[in-house]
């Protein structure tokens, strides 16, 4: 187990450097010219682009740049944005509350989508299956921008019963409604998995062999059924973290939060490249340790998968 | 006939009382043809099994007439519709209610509704179902290697996908679209695809690994079964049912996600009509008139609901336990 | 996902004065009510904070590098240049004594005594010799630049010193290349504003706290959420505060921000979002400010393009010209935020004209549009398939009215007409810069400062730094350096109008419509009013604890 962690984490140097060489190509390969665009509309002459360029090593070659960004990763020096703002200061801004709000999300989705997918499961093709199968249509096909905006208007400023926009500090109330927002698509998809899983499960031999053995139904529910079909549903939990802290823009917007999110997108549309770069740097490492945690779940879901 | 499935031979005389012991030649007796295999009827596949499960289901149908449906309307638009969903819109018909031959009303700038749903059909739906299907082969072969096999194949291509996981949709799509020259429904597919198979990928990974481990899996392997048959005959078949699921739902967010892509100007030309596109000009309209957005919605809803449906039915199709009750 | 609602889109940019034209039209804005407001005490000073839905500066926060909206906002509240605007747009002193010239082109700047920055240093002529020097120097970076282009001295190749000069420690002198008689109003932009010697010494502080001379200080700036501004005790000019400080609250959305506004969570909104133009003013009552701007929109026809050449491709301009139902789009797509152009400049400046000869070309006239493309096409064919394309950066908001323009181009003209996106606004820029933009494309030009100038020269002129569609023509640029040196304010209106007739012919660029100015605000404030320029005029807004 010990040597399988170690592994582990020695495998994350390369992803890393994989991952940050892909994204340090993708974004020298973006097309514009952000340097320009800082002037406006006006756009800046040569020389002062030029100028802009060699202060933020924009005129050195690809490998040099990228070098030039390990450095600054290893020594925790991002370097400064076009903003004159400290990279470092920007994440240190943005991760702490994307953090809480993919993790407030992430429970959401999974005691809800893991409890109704239960129910929906074992009563299935019953009334409360078709609910929420309609549930998940609306969820799927109705964009987030709605259901946020919907949210806010309807709960935030004409029934008053959450707080219109997250603000500053935001706490665990103001973030709930954002959660929600935020989680619901991702609910969608925990619901149907953990529903189609302890369908099938509960055709399973074993189930039948215990019940066949006199254990109540809800004992095999929860302690054979349940965490037999939990291995999907883990598995697209530890995938959706990082998706829900980089994939936030639209909630994060309409509920101005400054998170991770917006700030990934707005550094993406500026060619902020060291900024792109720092921030899915981190988005890694999150997706790593996530998926790490996935993996060493599954031995304790299903005590037959084993690591050397 | 009971008869009939346990002959005794002609001509040998019945055993006897009184005689100590009587062994049977073994092609005398009826149990020789308990072993027997029926050689007159052709062997029932597992596919074909499922296929008939399948067909015996009323669910099937459902799915399939709207899933039949909603293709004939991507494919022959013109079928239900005579107005033009771009051509025929005057502004001074913004927003306006259902009139005569008109029954869904008039978008924001004075388009048909209706013949907008009808022929957005086309682009969401190749989008979708192509993105899918890519997703699927991709994510599924990545994943079921990596968990069946192990060892140095999981290590590397489940550390591909960590990268993978890694980059921002937008950014790889502002990339790949900007040196694209001719943007397609397929084009925006792969890019939805190219980035979206990690998911489906891990999954698929973390099922195979639990599959892998089941009885019938060892009783294949001591029968002599190859690995990669016991794969594609035993381990997939029975891990299937989480990446339909997910591969369902997937349907419908690319629908939509191809939408955000062509609203940033990196996915399908503006003169494409989508329903993912008209959801989000709908948005514009939200204040006033939230209810054209649900047309091109519903939709989707739709073609993600027909897809669930069946997606449920195959599952229950291929799997045997779920049969024998 | 949605792009998010972002002023970047336009690009430009802060601006800094006003002559108001037409005293403000539209609903609300101009003059406030007092009366509406629950305790804000007449005429007095009031002590609430007064919180308003702003964006995340893009630079630090110094007059040369800010440029756009969000940072913008604050520079003008925490630095005062030699003039400042007042609501009415009229141009008054704020630090200068007096600013003289014979020629307009050599002139002496007097500033007065006991001014100091937020640093306690004394504000001379040196702060804003330094500070010009510093803004226009090539090797500093600096966004603004582009502003000190008219002083003798500036060259685009290489550093080279403007001339501008100390006299003494209250006065100084600055020489121009050529006579300009809008000198003085251009002074109340931001980029000419003075810096303190900290500045030169450490220029970074202002990314985080800068040091001003204005009316208000900065007191904390907590990046992407607020920047608290709180009135500046030591400020002897005359925008004294009328409340007890301001917060700049960052918003990425501006329907969230008018949520906020519905909510009770904010006092002004300076933007209204586009999904609520259909509804604001019917929400905000006389709280609901919707008044002209200095902003333009124009289609620009790139010189570049073939199609677009020669008395064919004139035809072709003025045949799309009349083919856009100017009135009907801006009361739909823009539910009468928008008003039809009938210049090249804007209503809030002096000069600004409905009447001027060929100005026809802008009446939609669906007959005339096609008679026009048909007699274009008799010349040289371009084929009955032929696509318009109309290019934008898809990261704003811009889709619905090119569409909506498109679906008249479609039934007027008969040909097709598509939008043409560009993900991202540097882009856009990029392939405009370089002329590689397939078709014609979105212009839109806020003024810097209130002058039929500023909406003539820096846009047509040869070789302008915003001439994007490259258009050339001597006589043009004639016409305005004529204008530019004129004896008086009547002789210089009378030449830029001509300079405009000649627009008119060429058609570089198709005149759509004026943006207005829209906003709103609570009723828990009061004295709001909007600058020409859209933005609050911030230190007048009272608000009770």
């Amino acid at each position: 187990m010990l040597w399988y962690l170690g592994r582990r984490l020695l495998q994350v140097i390369p992803v890393f450097l994989g991952a940050t060489l892909l994204l340090y190509a993708l974004v020298f390969l973006r097309p514009g010219d952000p340097v320009n665009a800082l002037g406006g509309e006006r756009g800046l002459p040569e020389a002062v682009q030029d100028e802009i360029r060699a202060r933020y090593n924009l005129d050195q070659p690809f490998l040099v740049q990228y070098l030039l960004f390990l450095r600054g990763v290893f020594t925790l020096d991002f370097g400064v944005d076009f903003r004159g703002r400290e990279i470092l200061d920007v994440m240190a801004g943005a991760f702490p509350v994307t953090f809480q709000l993919a993790l407030m999300a992430l429970a959401i989705e999974a005691i809800f989508g893991v409890g109704f997918g239960l129910v929906a499961g074992m009563r299935k093709g019953g009334w409360f299956d078709g609910s929420v199968l309609v549930m998940s249509l609306f969820v799927i096909a109705v964009p987030t921008f709605v259901i946020g905006f919907v949210a806010q208007l309807g709960l935030g400023v004409r029934l008053g019963w959450f707080p219109v926009t997250a603000g500053r500090d935001p706490d665990f109330y103001s973030l709930l409604m954002p959660a929600i927002v935020l989680g619901a698509v991702s609910f969608a998809y925990v619901l149907r998995l953990t529903r189609t899983s302890v369908a099938e499960n509960l055709s399973a031999d074993y189930v039948r062999t215990a019940r066949a053995k006199g254990l109540q139904r809800s004992q095999v529910t929860g302690r054979h059924v349940l965490r037999n079909s939990l291995i999907p549903v883990v598995t697209f939990l530890g995938a959706d973290l990082g998706n829900l802290m980089a994939g936030a823009i639209v909630t994060e917007g309409i509920f101005n939060i400054n998170g991770v999110g917006g700030t990934l997108y707005d550094a993406i549309v500026r060619g902020e490249n060291v900024t792109v770069v720092s921030l899915t740097t981190v988005l890694v490492l999150v997706y790593i340790a996530a998926n790490l945690l996935v993996d060493l779940l599954y031995a304790a879901l299903d005590p037959r998968i084993r690591y050397a | 006939m009971p008869e009939n499935r346990y002959p005794s031979t002609p001509g040998q005389p019945a055993p006897r009382t009184g005689q100590e012991h009587y062994t049977a030649p073994f092609d005398e007796g009826g149990l020789g043809a308990v072993d027997a295999v029926e050689t007159t009827e052709a062997p029932r596949s597992f596919w074909r099994e499922s296929w008939r499960e399948m067909r015996s289901r009323a669910m099937f149908w459902v799915a399939a007439a709207i899933i039949v449906l909603v293709l004939v309307v991507a494919a022959f638009p013109g079928l239900f519709t005579s107005v033009h969903p771009r051509l025929d819109c005057s502004l001074s018909l913004s927003l306006d209610g259902p009139t005569a031959g008109h029954p869904f009303g008039f978008d924001f700038q004075g388009c048909d509704i209706y013949a907008r749903t009808v022929y957005g059909a086309r682009a969401s739906v190749l989008v979708g179902v192509m993105a899918t299907a890519m997703v699927i082969v991709l994510g599924t072969a990545i994943g079921a290697i990596a968990g069946y096999y192990g060892g140095w194949f999981d290590t590397i291509l489940s550390r591909i996908t960590d990268i993978f996981f890694a980059i921002p949709l937008v950014l790889a799509a502002i990339v790949i679209m900007s040196i694209t020259a001719n943007r397609t429904s397929f084009t925006v597919a792969f890019v939805l695809a190219l980035f979206g198979w990690t998911s489906i990928a891990r999954i698929t990974r973390g099922t195979v690994l639990s599959v892998k481990n089941n009885e019938f899996v060892t009783a294949a392997r001591a029968l002599g079964m190859g690995r990669g048959a016991i794969l594609l005959k035993h381990v997939l078949p029975n891990s299937a049912a989480p990446i339909i699921v997910y591969a369902t739902v997937a349907l419908g967010t690319f629908i939509v996600a191809e939408a955000t892509l062509s609203f940033l100007g990196i996915g399908l030309p503006p003169s494409v009509v989508s329903w993912g596109g008209d959801i989000s000009t709908a948005q514009r309209a939200i204040r006033i008139s939230p209810e054209i957005m649900l047309y091109p919605a519903g939709g989707l809803a739709l073609t993600v609901l027909g897809f669930i449906m069946m997606g449920d039915v195959v599952r229950d199709a291929l799997d045997p336990k779920a049969r024998k009750r | 996902m949605t792009p998010r609602g972002r002023p970047a889109g336009f690009g430009a940019f802060v601006a800094a004065s006003a002559l108001l034209l037409s005293a403000c039209g539209g609903g609300g804005g101009g003059d406030t009510d007092t009366g509406d407001t629950d305790g804000a005490t007449d005429g007095g000073a009031t002590t609430g904070i007064v919180s308003v839905n702003s964006t995340e500066p893009q630079n630090p926060l110094t007059p040369g590098m800010t440029n756009e909206v969000g940072g913008g906002l604050a520079v003008k509240n925490i630095f005062a240049g030699l003039v400042y605007y007042d609501a009415d747009g009229a141009v008054h002193n704020e630090m200068a004594e007096s600013i003289e010239s014979e020629d307009n082109q050599t002139w002496t700047i007097k500033i007065q005594d006991g001014w100091t920055f937020s640093d306690g240093t004394p504000v001379t002529a040196q702060s804003y010799v330094d500070a010009w020097k510093y803004t226009s120097l090539l090797s500093n970076g600096q966004n603004q630049q582009y502003f000190f282009h008219d002083f003798a001295g500036w060259s685009e190749e290489e550093d080279s010193e403007i001339s501008v000069e100390v006299v003494d420690d209250l006065t100084f002198t600055a020489e121009l290349a050529f006579p300009s008689a809008d000198f003085v109003l251009s002074l109340g932009y931001t980029a000419f504003m003075p810096m303190p010697e900290v500045f030169f010494e450490n220029p970074d502080i202002y990314a985080d706290a800068p040091v001003g001379n204005g009316p208000y200080v900065v007191e904390s700036w907590e990046h992407e959420n607020v920047i608290s501004l709180r009135p500046n005790p030591d400020y002897p000019g005359p925008r004294e505060p009328q409340n007890g400080g301001i917060d700049l609250v960052v918003y990425t959305d501006e329907d969230t921000a008018y949520n906020d506004l519905l909510g009770g969570n904010l006092d002004i909104i300076t933007n209204v979002p586009a999904s609520a133009f259909q509804t604001f003013e019917d929400e905000l009552g006389d709280r609901a400010v919707n008044q002209p701007s200095a902003l333009i929109q124009v289609i620009n026809v790139g010189e570049w393009l073939e199609e677009f050449q020669g008395e064919a491709g004139l035809l072709r301009r003025q045949a799309i010209s009349h083919a856009i139902d100017r009135e009907q789009v801006t009361e739909t797509v823009f539910a009468g935020t928008r008003t039809p152009a009938t210049d090249f400049t804007s209503p809030v400046v002096d000069g600004w004209s409905e009447d001027i000869p060929g100005s026809e070309v802008l009446q939609y006239d669906a007959e005339q549009a096609k008679s026009l493309w048909d007699e274009a096409e008799s010349m040289d064919p371009l084929g009955g398939d032929y696509t318009l394309q109309i290019a934008s950066n898809a990261d704003s908001d811009h889709q619905p009215w090119i569409d909506a323009v498109c679906n008249n181009v479609r039934s007027v003209l008969e040909i097709g007409c598509e939008f043409y996106p560009y993900p991202t606004f540097d882009e856009f820029l990029d392939a405009r810069d370089k002329g590689e933009v397939p078709g014609i494309f979105r212009g839109g030009w806020q003024a810097d400062w209130p002058a039929m100038s500023n909406f003539l020269g820096p846009i047509y002129g040869t070789g302008a730094g915003s001439n994007d569609a490259q258009y050339s023509n001597p006589d043009f640029d004639a016409k305005i350096t004529e204008a530019g040196a004129a004896e008086s304010v009547e002789e210089s209106t009378t030449l830029y109008k001509e300079a405009q007739e000649i627009l008119f012919q060429d058609l570089p660029g198709i005149p759509l419509w004026y943006q207005n100015a829209t906003a709103g605000y609570a009723d828990t404030i009061g004295d709001v009013q909007f600058g020409w320029d859209s933005d609050p005029i911030l230190h007048e807004v009272t608000k009770a604890e």
